[in-house]
């Protein structure tokens, strides 16, 4: 039992990064995981050039879900949108480092889903012009 | 109350063959028996000897073995109405589960009967088998839905029923037995209230008919939905009990082969009850286990399976409540106003993690909402992690439950408290 789950899962679940709300965020989704009926909301603020300048999640989850949040905000700060656009599932299931149940990889992916979701919100409100951004 | 004789699950764990398994390297204990339950050989031995031996089609071949496999579903028809004390085989409809048997009575009876303005009572309660049916067939008909509220422990509140019934609803569907909360509702008081409100009345059985003794002219239903899969059956099993009356009024739900009398190309005459609701080629294998599975537990006596599983279940909520630290219990306190089910919240691990940590012990419980998210919405918990009873189940599966549960909470950092919960 106790080698499912790293350390470092359990203090980002215990204490998660970038946890909290953007005041007006330039992209922001809120996912759910209709298995267990867990809420995420993945919000990032963004400068001219579609960097990544601040970024905050809310909601609550299990250990992996919020861990993965966690961990995958950390990974998208300052970096470019397309760059954000281009992370896989893989790379969360990499940041994670634990074996992933298939009956849990809902709750792993949760975290990019939501994000790509968002992202993908903004582009369609924006005409898909990555660099327009909008205040 | 007859006397009833004790259970040994050691000896009934010899009939399950899936106790031969490891689970990450421990004796499987399996404590989602509400979510679907294990099959004993009997069932399994059934099954195959359908397949093996006369593996044809039912209500047509006329040679020995169509004739064979007719005969074994039309008998696995008969048990299932004498087990659950309906007065005429001919009222049980072989459904998938009880989800096919809902949705059947909502678009044949439902489409039939509720008009726009007509109100529909359930309650708050429900799995959402018994919840979203009634919610599609209210909006296609402008009808009205209401629900009966649950007390602080998991009760419903009788007093909003009555006042409920004076909108008198043309239905009132609710649950035996809550998969969420192991409530036990009082069906025949809320039965007798319904009729004299003039409403007809369908019954969730799916957690009720594998546990405890069922008789549904004792309780008076209209409807009565189980599933075979959660008592010991094959998936694909499960049935409908109506009123004769009531199904011969009633217009077919699916069509086409099979539960027709005559077809011309603009005209089809239908079959009578059942086969009238029996379309295409049915689940015969699994209607057969069903059968199997109805020999084995009126040979265990329902009377004894209830006994069991309340023992089982007054067992869970003291050493849960005594060993676990800080472990929230949903649903009656009493094991004698539940049965079989025990829902739980551990404040420092959400109720996935806890199921994830447990399989590795071997240990399966259910995380999540249950299908029931109205009902966890009304606790204030998106999650639970649920356990869950049936013949084969012991204390000792709750002892290593016990224990699971102090590991996850060691994992999850908790300093063993020394008070109690």
């Amino acid at each position: 039992m106790d080698d499912l789950y790293r350390d470092e899962i359990l203090e980002h679940y215990r204490e998660p990064h970038n946890f909290g709300v953007l005041e007006s965020p330039d992209a922001s989704y809120e996912g759910h995981n209709p298995l267990c009926g867990d809420r995420i909301t993945m919000m990032l603020a963004l400068d001219e050039s579609g960097t990544v300048t601040d970024v905050a999640f809310s909601g609550r989850g299990c250990a992996i879900s919020q861990a993965s949040a966690s961990m995958l905000t950390d990974e998208i700060r300052g970096r470019s949108l397309d760059e954000v656009r281009a992370l896989k599932n893989q790379d969360i299931l990499d940041l994670l480092g634990i074996e992933i149940s298939p009956a849990r990889l809902k709750c792993a992916l949760l975290s990019i889903d939501t994000l790509h979701h968002a992202i993908d919100e903004r582009d369609g409100a924006t005409g898909s012009e990555p660099s327009g951004v909008q205040s | 109350m007859s006397a009833t004789t004790p259970l040994d699950p050691a000896v009934i764990r010899r009939d399950f063959p899936i106790f031969e398994r490891k689970i990450h390297g421990h004796p499987l204990v399996y404590l989602d028996s509400a979510a679907t339950a294990l099959k004993p050989r009997a069932v399994i031995e059934a099954v195959d000897a359908y397949n093996s031996h006369h593996s044809a089609n039912v209500h047509r071949g006329i040679y020995t073995i169509g004739e064979e496999a007719t005969a074994e579903y039309e008998a696995a028809r008969q048990k299932v109405a004498r087990f659950i004390g309906a007065p005429d085989p001919a009222e049980i409809v072989f459904v998938r589960n009880a989800t096919e048997a809902i949705n059947l009575v909502a678009y044949a009876w439902g489409r039939a009967n509720i008009g726009r303005a007509d109100t529909i009572v359930t309650t708050e309660m429900e799995h959402h088998a018994n919840l979203v049916p009634w919610q599609l067939l209210a909006q296609e008909k402008d009808a009205d839905l209401e629900f009966v509220p649950f007390d602080e422990e998991g009760r419903l509140i009788a007093d909003s029923y009555e006042v409920l019934l004076r909108t008198k609803p043309k239905l009132v569907a609710f649950t035996h037995k809550s998969n969420t909360l192991g409530t036990l509702n009082d069906v025949r008081s809320m039965v007798a209230q319904a009729h004299a409100a003039g409403a007809l009345v369908l019954v969730d059985g799916a957690q009720a008919v594998p546990h405890l003794p069922v008789d549904v002219q004792a309780l008076g239903a209209d409807f009565y939905v189980f599933s075979g899969h959660k008592m010991l059956a094959p998936t694909g099993s499960g049935a409908l009990w109506a009123r004769r009356e009531l199904l011969e009024a009633m217009p077919p739900f699916m069509s086409g082969g099979e539960m027709i009398h005559s077809v011309h190309l603009r005209h089809t005459t239908f079959a009578e009850i059942p086969y009238k609701f029996e379309a295409g080629t049915p689940d015969v294998a699994a209607a057969i286990g069903l059968g199997a599975a109805v020999d084995y537990l009126t040979a265990l006596g329902m009377e004894n399976v209830a006994a069991h599983e309340e023992g089982l279940t007054a067992y869970a909520l003291e050493v849960l409540a005594r060993e676990i630290p800080g472990l929230r219990l949903h649903g009656p306190h009493s094991a004698s106003e539940r049965a079989g089910v025990v829902t739980f919240t551990l404040p420092e691990a959400h109720a996935h993690d806890v199921a994830s940590l447990l399989d590795r012990e071997g240990i399966a419980i259910r995380a999540g909402h249950h299908c029931t998210q109205p009902l966890h919405e009304r606790l204030g918990e998106a999650a639970t992690g649920r356990v869950s009873f049936n013949v084969y189940s012991s204390t000792e599966d709750i002892d290593r439950l016990v224990t699971g549960l102090r590991g996850v909470q060691r994992i999850f950092g908790r300093a063993p408290a020394t008070t109690g919960a």
